[in-house]
C-alpha cells in the first residue's frame, strides 16, 4: 500500500510538471499580447515592449518556466498580472467560496442520487425505475447554462422568489446560494444516480441476494443488510470523482451567477492570460484531481477487500 | 462473431477489407436502428434528433425570416410583424437587435449539427488509433500514450478549451480543433480498455498465427468487435460536444457573431433576461432538446445491445 501511494505521488508530480509545461506552451503563442491586456488597447508599441522587458517576458521560454518552477516549489506563486497582488491572496479566498458551493451541492447530490439510484436499482425495469432513469437522463441533458437561464426565468423572473445573482456583495447570503446549487445538483445528480442504479441492479442479481430472499428474510433486511453494503462501493468512487468537477467544472455556473469562486477566477485568468494565476489555479485543480483519485482508490480497497494492489 | 475467425482471405489489402467490414457494420447499424422500434426511449431520442436534422437540412424553407435581418427589436412571442416587413407573427419574438428568434434557432441548428458531429468524428479519428495502439501493443507505446492522455485529462477541461480558444482565436475550425484535442484522450481510454479485453480472444490469436500485420489485426479483427460500446459512447459524446460548443458560445468564445449560434444567442440576450426572458429561454430549450435526443438514443441503443 505504501509503495502504491508513493508511486502515485511520483506520478502526480510528473503530471503536474507536464501540465504546467503544456499550459506554458499554450500561453506562449502570442505571448506579447499580455501587454495589451495590462496596458490597454491604446498603449504604444514602445510602452508594451518596456513592460514586457521589465516583467521578463522577453527572456527565452525555458528560462521563464524554470524561474516560475523554482519559485513555485518554495511556495512563491508569483504576482497576478491582472490583480497586481500575490496570487495566493486572490486564489485562497476564491477557493474557499467554491468549497462552500461544492459542499452545499454534494450535501444535496449524495443523498438524493444514492436514494433514487437504490430505489430504481432495487426493482430493475419497474415503472419507478423507468421514471427515475428517464428523469435523470432529462436533467443531465440540460446544459448548466441552459438550466441556469430556465431556473432564473422561473424563480427570478416569474415567481420573484430568489435573487438572480450571487455576487455576495453584502456578505454571505444563503438565498444567493440556492440557484447555483440547484443548477449544479440538476446537472450532476442524474449521473451519480445512474451509476448507483447500475451497481444496485448488479448486486440484486447475485446469488447471495437470491439466497437471502429465498430463506425468507424480510425484503427490508435483504436490501438494508445485504444489498446496500455491496451496492454502495461503486458510487463511492463516482462521488469522489465529482469533487474535482465541482472545483473547476463550476466555471459556467459561477460566471452566470457572478459568484466569486475558483471557477470564475480560472476563467478570468485564462481570458487575461494571467500566467502565474492560471498556473497556480491549474496546479491546485490537478492536485485535487489526483488526490481524490488516490483517496477513492485507497478507499475502494478498504471497502472492497477482494481488491488488492500488487 | 465467428465470421471474423475463419475464411479471411489474407491476400486482400487491409484497407479494402477494413472498408468492406465498415460497410457491413453500417448494414448492421441500419438493422440496429430498425431494432430501435422496440425501445420507446430510443424512439423518442431518435425522433428528437431526426427533427433537428430535418430542421438543419432546410433552414431556408422553414425559417420565416433571414436570421441576420434586423426587423423590429424587443418583440415578445406571438407579436405581430409590421406590414412593411411582410406581416405575419414573430412566433418566438425577436431579440435585442430585432432579429427573429425562431429563424435564428432554425439556422443555428445547422451550425451545431455540422460542427458537433465533425468535432466528434475528428476526436474519434485521433483517439481510436491511439487506443488501439496502446491496448494492443502495450509496452512503451501504452505508457507514452496513456501518460499524454492522463496529462490532458487531469486539466480542468474548460480551462483547456478557454485557453486554447482564447489563444488561437474563436472560429469554427479552432473549436473543432480544441474539442478534438480535449476529447481524444477520453476516447483513447475507452478504446484501450475494450482492446485489453479483446486482444486475448481466439480470433486475434488466429490472425496472429496467420501472420497478419499489427494494423490489420487492430482495424479488421479488434475494432469491429468493439463497436457496440463505441456507438453508445459516440451518441453520448455527441451530446456532450453540443453542450461544449454551447458553453463556448455562452462564454463568448463560440462562432463569431453574427452567426446564429445557440450558445452565443443565450449570451447576447442574457442582459435583457429580466424583461424579455424568451430571448434566452428558447435557445436553451433548443439545445437541451437536441442533447436530450442524443442521450435518449444512446440509452435506447444500450438497452438493445444488452438484450442480445
Amino acid at each position: 500500500m505504501l509503495v502504491f501511494i508513493m508511486r502515485r505521488f511520483g506520478t502526480m508530480i510528473l503530471t503536474m510538471i507536464a501540465v504546467s509545461i503544456l499550459l506554458f506552451l499554450l500561453l506562449e503563442v502570442n505571448v506579447g499580447s499580455v501587454a495589451i491586456k495590462v496596458l490597454g488597447p491604446y498603449s504604444s508599441e514602445d510602452q508594451r515592449n518596456i513592460w514586457l522587458q521589465t516583467h521578463g517576458y522577453l527572456d527565452p521560454m525555458y528560462e521563464r518556466y524554470l524561474r516560475w518552477l523554482g519559485h513555485f516549489v518554495i511556495g512563491d506563486f508569483g504576482e497576478s498580472v491582472r490583480f497586481k497582488v500575490p496570487v495566493g491572496d486572490v486564489m485562497w479566498p476564491r477557493l474557499g467560496a467554491t468549497a462552500i458551493l461544492g459542499a452545499a451541492t454534494l450535501l444535496v447530490v449524495v443523498p438524493v442520487s444514492l436514494g433514487l439510484g437504490v430505489l430504481s436499482g432495487m426493482r430493475e425495469g419497474s415503472k419507478l425505475d423507468r421514471t427515475i432513469s428517464v428523469t435523470s437522463i432529462l436533467t443531465t441533458s440540460v446544459p448548466e447554462f441552459a438550466s441556469a437561464v430556465l431556473l432564473s426565468a422561473i424563480f427570478v423572473y416569474s415567481l420573484k422568489l430568489l435573487p438572480g445573482t450571487s455576487g455576495m456583495s453584502d456578505g454571505f447570503d444563503l438565498r444567493q446560494l440556492v440557484l447555483p446549487v440547484m443548477v449544479l445538483v440538476l446537472y450532476d445528480f442524474g449521473y451519480v444516480a445512474r451509476m448507483t442504479r447500475a451497481s444496485m441492479a448488479e448486486v440484486m442479481t447475485t446469488h447471495y441476494i437470491r439466497t437471502a430472499v429465498l430463506k425468507g428474510l424480510p425484503y427490508r433486511t435483504v436490501i438494508l443488510r445485504h444489498a446496500l453494503r455491496n451496492a454502495l462501493i461503486a458510487p463511492f468512487t463516482v462521488i469522489m470523482l465529482q469533487i474535482p468537477w465541482l472545483l473547476s467544472g463550476v466555471i459556467v455556473v459561477e460566471f452566470y451567477f457572478a459568484y466569486k469562486g475558483f471557477g470564475a477566477l480560472i476563467l478570468e485568468a485564462s481570458l487575461n492570460k494571467d500566467v502565474f494565476l492560471l498556473e497556480a489555479c491549474t496546479m491546485v485543480a490537478v492536485f485535487v484531481t489526483v488526490m481524490t483519485q488516490m483517496i477513492s482508490d485507497v478507499g475502494y480497497t478498504y471497502l472492497n477487500p477482494r481488491i488488492r494492489f500488487a | 462473431m465467428s465470421d471474423q475467425t475463419i475464411g479471411v482471405p489474407s491476400g486482400e489489402p487491409a484497407a479494402t477489407l477494413f472498408f468492406k467490414r465498415l460497410w457491413r457494420a453500417i448494414e448492421r447499424l441500419v438493422d440496429a436502428v430498425l431494432l430501435l422500434r422496440e425501445s420507446v426511449v430510443g424512439m423518442v431520442g431518435a425522433g428528437l434528433v431526426a427533427f433537428w436534422v430535418i430542421v438543419a437540412l432546410m433552414p431556408g424553407w422553414l425559417a420565416p425570416f433571414d436570421p441576420l435581418q434586423t426587423i423590429l427589436p424587443l418583440q415578445k412571442p406571438f407579436a405581430p410583424v409590421p406590414d412593411a416587413a411582410g406581416g405575419g407573427t414573430f412566433w418566438l419574438g425577436t431579440d435585442l437587435l430585432g432579429r427573429d428568434v425562431l429563424s435564428r434557432i432554425i439556422h443555428g441548428a445547422r451550425q451545431v449539427l455540422i460542427y458537433a458531429p465533425l468535432a466528434t468524428f475528428c476526436a474519434y479519428f485521433v483517439g481510436v488509433p491511439m487506443g488501439l495502439a496502446a491496448g494492443y501493443k502495450r509496452g512503451w507505446v501504452d505508457d507514452v500514450v496513456s501518460f499524454i492522455a492522463n496529462v490532458i485529462l487531469s486539466f480542468p477541461i474548460l480551462v483547456l478549451y478557454v485557453v486554447i480558444i482564447a489563444t488561437i482565436g474563436a472560429s469554427a475550425f479552432n473549436i473543432v480543433l480544441a474539442v478534438t484535442f480535449a476529447s481524444a484522450p477520453g476516447i483513447m481510454r475507452i478504446v484501450r480498455g475494450l482492446v485489453l479485453d479483446l486482444r486475448n480472444r481466439e480470433y486475434v490469436f488466429a490472425a496472429e498465427t496467420r501472420g497478419e500485420s499489427n494494423w490489420r489485426i487492430m482495424l479488421v479483427e479488434i475494432l469491429p468487435n468493439a463497436r457496440g460500446p463505441l456507438i453508445v459512447d459516440s451518441c453520448l459524446r455527441l451530446g456532450y460536444v453540443i453542450i461544449t460548443i454551447g458553453v463556448l458560445g455562452f462564454l463568448g468564445l463560440g462562432l463569431p457573431p453574427p452567426h446564429p449560434d445557440w450558445g452565443g444567442m443565450i449570451n447576447e440576450n442574457r442582459a435583457m433576461a429580466m424583461s424579455f426572458p424568451h430571448m434566452a429561454v428558447f435557445p436553451c430549450l433548443a439545445i437541451s432538446s437536441l442533447v436530450l435526443g442524443f442521450n435518449l438514443l444512446a440509452d435506447g441503443l444500450r438497452e438493445i445491445a444488452l438484450r442480445d
